[in-house]
Formats: structure tokens, C-alpha cells, sequence
């Protein structure tokens, strides 16, 4: 093992004792915060497939593509909370499920995936009916199935087995059922009163289960979690330090922050990027993916794998390549992905020249400074620049004339017109930065036969080419504000509102003082008292009774009621 | 089997046995001429949208003349095939009242909303609505697709949280409509499937578990799981459909063979060719009534159409490409607008492809299209252009050229929605609430 990656594993652990050291010492630092709402999340299409494989092996094979939720505050995330199933969705919904169920029971799979055999293939069974099903949804509901879910899907399961004189054609029609059921599709966080904090909410521990595990693995809790839910000892302090710091070193923790950085970096827009043939015949649908995988394998390598510095990102010269790159980047690769470093004397270096921000920041058959000066501070610094005002005439900036032979020559006309300048000053010349890169991502040196002139400056930090802006974005201070507050939205499940400044500014000292290390910014955010503490609901539940006794969880209404008992 | 009454074929049918019977064909359940149904009921009259962004070139856009046999711009002279069918509404205003313009997200909003949105949508639009009114009887209670491989390219909202997303792949819009679950109403034997009589009777227990959970959770969030109990009422109703033997119909002939997707390009050329397969699929979808609401979506908002060897795409181009001294607009933005009339035109065409009764299905179908902006350069709310085509079964007039003059869009909605037995004394909020019908287009 290479000694700097000993080194890094140890400050890793090390850091993982202080951090529990720290904790079990109260952690006096995290300021109070009224916590978030319970919030109910539609799941993705990732999260969907990451439990199936969990619970079913990774052989069930499914292609399906849920659509995107909204783009909320930075975050495709923050849309699960407020979206809703449309009658087609739950088609598809329905459709998947089925495709599941037929491959969990068919002869071949039913021999480890079923863990009993009936009395006879051709009747119902109803103990190792419930045996399966009870299993199965502890894991598709992220908790304990109440006694009447379980007994109607048993039922199901039976009378499916009676008029089909099929056993496991009754077992999977019930299990059909299940993976469309409304706390399987969406995630329901419930409320527990806080016996440490009397008056105050806190996450039900089956709830608290799932919240960490979909941030941390973007899949549902597994067993082991679980159980740490049903035992309580993921409610106290030392029992979910220890779940936490087991999901930390898990290779799922890989899932889960592709996932975050996937929607973080906008990635889904790949799905749909394409560019003129005519223009960049090296740009295909393949090279598309293989961008966006390059900087996921960059992002995971750096963060989770070596634990860096998180800005070092920006100016790392280390990399992956694979064909479909190499031919865009001017260097032989190898066929499959393989580490990658960048020459000194590069003129690439770290995540904003890589041709995933390059390309997707660009148009089909241009470069654009202004949209990767655009999309330089609203993903990665979190501002948020206002759209362009209507009626405005931008003919100017695309004039054929041969006085404007380059990008820089165009849009310094929108500093002519005041109603452009105002934004345009703070896109343009971070942009301007990287036009020795041309649209599909590839390097060049002149356009229209004109040297490009890649000087420019980020808030007030001049700087004469594509390295040096990559230096003024690493010690932006903006740059890992914006990746806790990104990160704290994503992991609570919803956007971060006025009443978060104090638990952001805290945790921003923290990332700051653990020089910037993901890891434990993760751990300072799953173990705080904000992330698992909750508001009382804004909007009320009505009046109507609670549901029946055998509900396994306190609900919403009466965890209020407790808490006002108080 | 020849004595064999249909009532009783059918009886048996719904008493669960998995039989397999003969049907007698389809002509002795269409009355004699063909132009209603068996029982009597006359053709359904269906309703649908077409969309698509960046608005007209209104100089060689808008037709001199009002009223009949408008003369057809530039910009629309692909129209000359289908000119008859096609009502253009012209110069029409997406009042804002006080909220604020959001670029290319007003102009539509208002138009199938009837709402001036101050952020994001406010509620459900037109086809929703419509389809709450003729949607429940059918497999799909509404369809949705678009031309541009982009699922989010959806003009369709079940509410201010949904969005209808929209089919965006040939083959799985074929797969979804005339794969396995089809049922073709024109087979001469019919066996219900006894699996589907499982499926529905298990459904059951997840509605249980639905209504359970919405009694614990806040208004906000009853919403989203009602939107969801109510998907699950429509996956039932198909699972009821699927054991029901449908009634025959002669112009329904589901297309043989699954399409191959074209690439995943935006490309004007490849746009069209998809559009068409969509269009294809759809207006088979409606001829079997497999749905009676559709939604197709041309380009997004922000089109992102590219033109080959051309570097920038649609909505760029509006932004950037100079005014032409001599033609008097900019000729490339100009361009894009033409190739998207003509798959508005190649849309509307497909329709007439399909006789029903003494016509084309066209007759008995109203389509309702818009767009985000007027005018595609300076991306104003006002100079908006609404289009329709069909005759709804004979209730409005087509082929019209009728100047709004600065009036909001909802007019054509309002009236749109009458038609369709939407029975509401007005449509709209503001400035844009109106309760007139247009009576110079309904018969």
C-alpha cells in the first residue's frame, strides 16, 4: 500500500475516535436548532433499485427510469418531499414491481430468495407465506410490518394461491402488492416526544434508520440497522455513533455519495446532453456517460477513498480516463478505467476542466463562458444569478462580423448594455478562464485563427488561465459553504431554511477545522441533535382518530399530544 | 356457439371463468352507418394538447386576413395540408396582474392554467381538468409523450406537486400501449386473464393501507397521497378493463411491430422523425380508445432544438441571432419555428388518417396547442399565439383565423372545456377569468 494512503486511512480513523471522543463528551459546540419537519419522500429511481438489490441479490434485473423530481434549491432532492405519483408513475411503479416479484419467485431464484418451502406447490401455505412476507416487508417498509398488513398480505398471498393452484403465483402477486404500497414508494419519517429534550420531537428510531441510510447508502436500511432501530440503541448516543461510524466504512458509502454528488453536479442533465455531430464528431452519447463517470470516480476516489481535502478537488491532477475521453483529453488510455495523472504542465487540472463541467456547460455546437461561469457559482458556490430580463437584444453577441473572432470579443458586449453588465460581470470572466476549452471539452489554443486570452478574475482574485482560476475556486471560502449547505439539505431530506443559519455555521467551523474531509463532515452532521430533531408539523393532521391500535409507531398527532402534555 | 348470446358470453365472462370463446365480429355492434357505437352512444369526442417553446415570428407568422380561408406567412405555410382543420387565435395576452414575467413559464402557464403563476405551477392543467371530466371510463385517463427524448418535457400537471411526466421512447410508449396488457378490442376471442382477477382483488389492500395512512399526515402531504390513492383507483379500473371483453371497434388497428428509438439527439431532423412515431402511437392509443385526453409535447419551454452543422440551439438562437436588415427578423430563430409548424401540421394530419364514422377522427377530436412567449425574440407574454384543430364531434367550427386582440388566452381554454362538458361558470383568475364562451367558433 502506498505510504500516503496509510496515512490518510490513519488520520481517518483517528479522526473517527475524535469525533466519538468528542461527542461522548456532549458535543457543547452544536448550537440548539428546532431540527426539521417530518417530512414524507417519494423515493428515486436509484434508491428504488439500490434496496431491491440489497434485499433480492444483485441477479434481479429491472430497467426503469422514474422521472426526475424538481430541482429545488441546488437539489433534485429536495424535491422528494414535495413530489407527487402520477397515475402513468405508478403504472411504471406497478410495472416494476412485477417485473421484480416474477424473477423473486421463479423456479430458479424461490430456492434462496424464499426461505421455506410450502406443504404443496399447487395450495396455499400460510406459515411460510408469512415467513416470506413478513421478512421481505420488514425491509421494504423500513420497519416492522403491523399485524394487519401482515395478515392482508398474507391473504392475498392465499387466495392468490387458491384461484391460481399455485403456491408461489399467490406469493408473488402479494409481493406484487407490496412494492406498490404507499410507505414502500414513499419514505414516512414519524415523530417521537425526545425524552432527553422534554417538550421537544425527535425521529422514531425506524425512521432515524432510514433517514441516515438513503443520505448515507441513497437504499433503505438493511437488517443490521434495523435491528439497532427495533433494540433502541440507535436512539442512544453511543448505539448510533456506532451504526454511524459502521455505515462510514461501508463500501455503500460509495453508493451514497455518487448519488449526492450526482445530483449535486446536476449529472441527470447527461441523460439528455447532446452535441452537433457536425461540429464535435468526438462527442457521442458514450462520451456523455463517460464524463460524468470520470468525475463521479474522481469525486469518490478523493473523498471517500483517500479522505482529501474537498477543495483539493479543484486542483487535483489526478484523474481516470477510458477511450471515449482520451480522444477529447489528446492522450492513449487503456480499454476500461484506469487511475489517470494529469502532466505538470497541463493545462487541465481538477474538476472544471474535465469534460463532464466543460461539455455540460456549453452549448450543442459551442462553448459558452457564461453558462460555465453561470453554473460555476450557482452549483458550485450555491449564489444564485438572476435571470436575464426579457426584451433584451442579444444579436450583438453572436455578429459574424471578424471583429469579434472570439468568445471573449462577444460577450464583452454584454458589458456595453448596463442591464446585462450587472450579471454578466460575475459569469463572463470565470468563464473566459476555460475557453482553451471548446464545447465537446477538447483542448485548444486559438478560435478563428485568434490566440485566446484566458485571463480573468473571481471575486476580485485575478488570475491568468484555467490553473489559476481552479486555485481562486479552491480557496473561495464560498466553496465548501456550499457543500454543507447542499449536503445538510440532501441529508435531511429538504431544503435548508432561515431558522438553519446557526446549525450551517456550526458545521461549517467543523468542516473547516477538520480540513475539510467528508467523512467527517458526515459524522458531524448524521451524529448532531439537528438532524434527527423535529418541528411540529406546520400544517395540522386532522382531527380524524389515529389509525388502528396495532400501529407500530406513534404518530404525528400523537407525539404532538404528548408533547403539549408536558 | 352460434347460439351464444353476447349478454351471456359475457356473464360468463365476469363470473371468473378463464374461458376461452368466441365473439361474433365486430360489424353487428356498430350501428348500421358506422358513426356511433352499438349501443347507441355516439362517438366520443376527445380532447388533447400540443406544445412547444419559443413562441412565432409574428411579421411572417400571423395571416393578414381574420375569419375563413386565412392566407398562410412563411412561418406557417406547412399548414396548407390541414389549413381547413386549424383555428388560429392570434395576438393574445397572458395578463400578469402582479405577478412577476417568468421567462418562457407565464405565457404557457396562463394559457392552460388560467393562472398568472407568481413560482411554480398553481394547480392542475386544462387536460387534467377535462379529463376528470371524460378521462374515467378509459385504460388511461390521460396519455403524455413528447418529441424530444426528454421526460420532463411535460406540459401536463395532475396538480401544483405533479407532473404527468411525458412518454419519451417509441418503444416504450409501443410497449405501454400495445405490448402485453393491450387488449384489442377487434379480437374475435376474448380471455380474461385470471391472474388480472388476482391483481385487482389485492389492490384492494393497499387502497386499505392508503386511506389508513392519510388520516396521519398533514394537509400538504394528504394531498400527495390522495393523488396517489387516486392512481391506484386507475390501476384498478384498468385490471377491471382487462376482464371486461371491450366492444369492437373498426378503426382501432394496434401497430404490428415495436418501433426502433431513434438516437437521443435533439436534432431537428431526428425531432421530427420522433415526433412522428409519438404521434403514430398516440393517435392510435385515441382511435382504440385506449385514452380520450392527450398531451403531446413538442420542444420544451426553452426549446433546445439544434439545427445540424448550426451552433447554437432554439432558444439560444431567439436570444442571439441578428435581425436579417432586409427580411426584418432573425432568419434562424425564424427557421426553427417553421420545422416545428410543420410538425404541428404533420400532428394534425396523422388525425385525418384515421376514418371514424362519416369522417376522420380529427372530427371528433379537439386539440388545443400553445406555446411559452409571442414573440420569439424579445420573449414578450403579449402578440401569443393559441391554436386549435378538429371539430369535437361537430360543436365548433375550424379553419378560422380570429385576431384576440390583446385578449388572455383563457377565452380559447374556457371555451375549450365547455366543449367538453366541463361545466364551469368561468375559468381563470384575475385579469385572465373569464366566463365568455367564444361564440364566433361554436356551432
Amino acid at each position: 500500500m502506498h505510504p500516503g494512503h496509510v496515512e490518510s486511512r490513519l488520520r481517518a480513523g483517528l479522526a473517527g475516535v475524535l469525533a466519538v471522543v468528542a461527542l461522548s463528551g456532549c458535543s457543547p459546540s452544536e448550537p440548539q436548532s428546532s431540527g426539521t419537519e417530518p417530512r414524507i419522500s417519494l423515493v428515486t429511481t436509484d434508491q428504488y433499485l439500490n434496496s431491491l438489490r440489497y434485499i433480492f441479490g444483485s441477479g434481479i434485473e429491472l430497467q426503469v427510469q422514474f422521472p426526475p423530481f424538481e430541482r429545488t434549491e441546488g437539489l433534485l432532492a429536495n424535491g422528494a418531499a414535495i413530489a407527487g405519483i402520477s397515475s402513468s408513475q405508478l403504472e411504471q411503479f406497478q410495472g416494476a414491481g412485477a417485473t421484480v416479484a416474477a424473477q423473486v419467485v421463479d423456479a430458479e431464484n424461490r430456492e434462496f430468495l424464499v426461505p421455506c418451502k410450502p406443504a404443496a406447490d399447487d395450495a396455499a401455505d400460510q406459515a411460510c407465506a408469512t415467513e416470506f412476507l413478513s421478512k421481505i416487508g420488514r425491509l421494504l417498509y423500513r420497519r416492522p410490518l403491523t399485524d394487519t398488513e401482515l395478515a392482508t398480505f398474507v391473504d392475498s398471498a392465499g387466495s392468490g394461491a387458491k384461484t391460481l393452484k399455485d403456491f408461489y403465483a399467490g406469493l408473488e402477486l402479494a409481493l406484487e402488492a407490496m412494492l406498490l404500497s404507499p410507505e414502500v414508494l414513499f419514505v414516512v419519517e414519524r415523530a417521537e416526544p425526545d425524552p432527553e429534550n422534554p417538550g421537544q420531537l425527535r425521529l422514531d428510531a425506524y425512521s432515524l434508520a432510514s433517514r441516515l441510510s438513503y443520505f448515507l447508502w441513497d437504499a433503505g436500511p438493511d437488517d443490521e440497522l434495523l435491528n439497532a432501530a427495533a433494540s433502541g440503541e440507535l436512539q442512544t448516543r453511543k448505539g448510533r455513533t456506532r451504526t454511524v461510524e459502521r455505515m462510514l466504512a461501508s463500501p455503500r458509502l460509495a453508493d451514497g455519495m455518487r448519488a449526492f454528488f450526482d445530483d449535486m453536479f446536476g449529472f441527470n442533465a447527461f441523460r439528455t446532453v447532446s452535441k452537433d455531430s457536425t461540429i464535435y464528431p468526438n462527442f457521442t452519447s458514450v462520451t456523455a456517460e463517460a464524463a460524468r463517470e470520470q468525475t463521479l470516480r474522481t469525486v469518490i476516489n478523493h473523498l471517500v477513498v483517500e479522505n482529501k481535502d474537498y477543495r483539493d478537488l479543484f486542483t487535483t491532477r489526478s484523474s481516470f480516463m477510458t477511450p471515449a475521453l482520451a480522444i477529447l483529453e489528446g492522450t492513449p488510455a487503456l480499454p476500461g478505467w484506469t487511475p489517470y495523472t494529469l502532466p505538470s504542465d497541463s493545462h487541465r487540472v481538477g474538476l472544471l476542466t474535465q469534460v463532464s463541467f466543460l461539455s455540460l456547460h456549453a452549448h450543442p455546437g459551442r462553448s459558452s463562458p457564461t453558462l460555465r461561469g453561470q453554473a460555476l457559482r450557482e452549483v458550485l458556490l450555491c449564489q444564485h444569478v438572476p435571470e436575464p430580463p426579457p426584451g433584451v437584444d442579444f444579436s450583438i453577441v453572436n455578429s459574424p462580423s471578424s471583429s469579434y473572432p472570439t468568445q471573449r470579443d462577444r460577450v464583452n458586449a454584454h458589458l456595453e448594455n448596463a442591464s446585462c453588465a450587472g450579471c454578466h460581470k460575475i459569469m463572463d470572466p470565470i468563464g473566459l478562464a476555460l475557453e482553451n476549452f471548446d464545447g465537446d471539452g477538447s483542448f485548444r489554443s486559438t478560435e478563428n485563427g485568434v490566440a485566446i486570452d484566458t485571463s480573468g478574475d473571481l471575486d476580485g482574485v485575478k488570475y491568468a488561465d484555467a490553473v489559476g482560476l481552479a486555485q481562486a475556486v479552491h480557496d473561495n471560502p464560498g466553496l465548501p459553504r456550499c457543500l454543507v449547505q447542499r449536503m445538510y439539505s440532501y441529508g435531511t431530506g429538504g431544503p435548508a431554511g432561515t431558522s438553519e443559519r446557526e446549525i450551517l455555521g456550526y458545521l461549517n467551523e467543523r468542516f473547516s477545522s477538520e480540513e475539510y474531509r467528508l467523512r467527517d463532515l458526515l459524522r458531524t452532521i448524521v451524529l448532531s441533535d439537528a438532524f434527527s430533531r423535529l418541528k411540529e408539523p406546520q400544517d395540522p393532521v386532522p382531527a380524524a382518530p389515529a389509525p388502528g391500535g396495532d400501529e407500530p409507531k406513534i404518530t404525528r398527532t400523537q407525539a404532538s399530544e404528548a408533547t403539549l402534555g408536558k | 356457439m352460434k347460439t351464444l348470446s353476447r349478454r351471456r358470453v359475457l356473464k360468463g365472462v365476469l363470473n371468473g371463468a378463464a374461458v376461452t370463446v368466441g365473439l361474433p365480429l365486430l360489424d353487428c355492434f356498430l350501428n348500421d352507418n358506422g358513426t356511433a357505437l352499438a349501443s347507441g352512444a355516439p362517438m366520443p369526442v376527445r380532447f388533447g394538447t400540443w406544445g412547444y417553446g419559443c413562441g412565432i415570428t409574428s411579421k411572417v407568422f400571423v395571416p393578414k386576413k381574420t375569419g375563413p380561408g386565412y392566407d398562410l406567412p412563411e412561418e406557417i405555410a406547412s399548414w396548407a395540408r390541414v389549413r381547413e382543420h386549424i383555428n388560429l387565435f392570434s395576438n393574445a395576452t397572458a395578463i400578469l396582474d402582479a405577478s412577476p414575467n417568468n421567462n418562457h413559464f407565464s405565457g404557457w402557464v396562463v394559457a392552460r392554467c388560467g393562472i398568472a403563476p407568481s413560482r411554480g405551477i398553481p394547480g392542475e392543467t386544462i387536460d387534467t381538468t377535462v379529463a376528470g371530466r371524460i378521462g374515467k371510463t378509459t385504460r388511461f385517463k390521460s396519455l403524455t409523450a413528447t418529441a424530444d427524448g426528454d421526460t420532463s418535457n411535460s406540459y401536463s400537471y395532475a396538480n401544483s406537486a405533479t407532473r404527468n411526466p411525458a412518454e419519451w421512447s417509441p418503444l416504450k410508449f409501443y410497449t405501454r400501449l400495445f405490448g402485453p396488457d393491450f387488449q384489442d378490442p377487434n379480437m374475435p376471442t376474448f380471455t380474461p386473464d385470471p391472474r388480472v382477477m388476482v391483481r385487482k382483488s389485492v389492490l384492494s389492500g393497499v387502497m386499505d393501507q392508503t386511506s389508513a395512512l392519510m388520516k396521519t399526515v398533514g394537509a400538504k402531504d394528504r394531498a400527495r397521497i390522495d393523488q396517489y390513492f387516486t392512481g391506484l383507483r386507475q390501476l384498478e379500473n384498468q385490471f377491471e378493463q382487462r376482464l371486461t371483453k371491450p366492444e369492437p371497434i373498426a378503426a382501432c388497428h394496434a401497430p404490428g411491430k415495436a418501433p426502433v428509438d431513434p438516437a437521443a439527439t435533439k436534432e431537428v431532423e431526428t425531432m421530427r422523425l420522433r415526433h412522428r412515431m409519438m404521434t403514430e402511437l398516440m393517435v392510435m392509443a385515441v382511435a382504440c380508445d385506449q385514452t380520450r385526453v392527450f398531451n403531446m409535447s413538442y420542444s420544451a419551454a426553452f426549446s433546445a432544438l439544434v439545427r445540424a452543422g448550426y451552433p447554437k440551439p432554439h432558444h439560444t438562437c431567439t436570444h442571439e441571432d441578428a435581425v436579417d436588415p432586409a427580411l426584418g427578423y432573425q432568419p434562424n430563430a425564424s427557421w426553427f419555428t417553421r420545422r416545428t409548424m410543420e410538425a404541428w401540421a404533420d400532428f394534425v394530419e396523422a388525425f385525418t388518417k384515421i376514418p371514424e364514422g362519416d369522417g376522420t377522427l380529427l372530427d371528433n377530436v379537439l386539440i388545443y396547442a400553445t406555446t411559452d412567449v409571442g414573440d420569439a425574440k424579445t420573449h414578450s407574454v403579449d402578440g401569443l399565439p393559441v391554436i386549435t384543430a378538429g371539430r369535437a364531434g361537430g360543436k365548433i367550427k375550424s379553419g378560422l383565423h380570429i385576431d384576440m386582440k390583446g385578449g388572455s388566452p383563457t377565452a380559447v381554454g374556457y371555451t375549450a372545456l365547455r366543449i367538453m362538458g366541463v361545466d364551469v361558470p368561468s375559468w381563470g383568475t384575475l385579469s385572465n377569468k373569464t366566463s365568455e364562451v367564444m361564440h364566433e367558433i361554436v356551432v
